[in-house]
């Protein structure tokens, strides 16, 4: 899947670290779902979407 | 380095605790052997012992997948476990029947936990380069 993680983090300008410890997820994790590397599970993609006040879809989308 | 999260410290100190007894285990029991070879339910007790902190080891890893939170970092930890389960698998079944025609000597079984433990490495690599 493709996301738009990384241009909304950009914008906020908040760095990985920043972003896992808002979302209690690893860095590591932040950093495999930006570069694609791994699809989040579904709860973990509905707190990244509320997180950032968006609807999944507009964060997430299917290759 | 990443600082590690509470279960990845918990694994390590238990994984830790389980070598230390480990080698303890398997040096006085090879001594004990040496000296004066014990019997009946004595010796299958003493046999026994250096195989239990190895078998703890591998509970480790389970309570590891069991209490890690992270969901991206008990993926890559249950992959990597995965590929060592998969090639202790292909590595004593390919043994055994060149074992079993000839071609190679016999092994002892605790092998196929020394298998393990090196796959583990092997599917660390996979993650490092897998997509």
């Amino acid at each position: 899947m493709k996301n738009r993680l990384k241009v909304l983090r950009a914008e906020r300008d908040w760095s990985q670290s920043d972003l896992a410890e808002r979302l209690e997820v690893s860095r590591q994790s932040v950093n495999a779902i930006e570069t694609g590397r791994y699809d989040p599970s579904l709860p973990l993609a509905f707190r990244i979407a509320r997180l950032f006040g968006l609807p999944v879809e507009a964060i997430f989308e299917a290759e | 380095m990443p600082e590690r999260n509470p279960a990845q410290r918990r694994y390590n100190r238990r994984v830790l605790g389980l070598s230390l007894a480990y080698a303890g285990a398997l040096i006085g029991v090879s001594f004990v052997f040496q000296d004066s070879p014990p019997t009946g339910p004595v010796a299958w007790a003493l046999a026994l012992l250096p195989a239990l902190p190895l078998i703890g080891i591998f509970v480790a890893m389970g309570r590891y997948l069991v209490e890690e939170k992270d969901e991206y970092l008990r993926s890559i930890v249950a992959r990597q476990s995965l590929i060592a389960s998969g090639f202790m698998l292909i590595v004593t079944t390919g043994w055994g029947f060149l074992q079993s025609f000839g071609q190679l000597p016999h092994a002892d079984f605790y092998w196929a936990a020394i298998l393990w433990f090196g796959g583990l490495g092997v599917g660390s690599c996979v993650n490092r380069f897998a997509r």
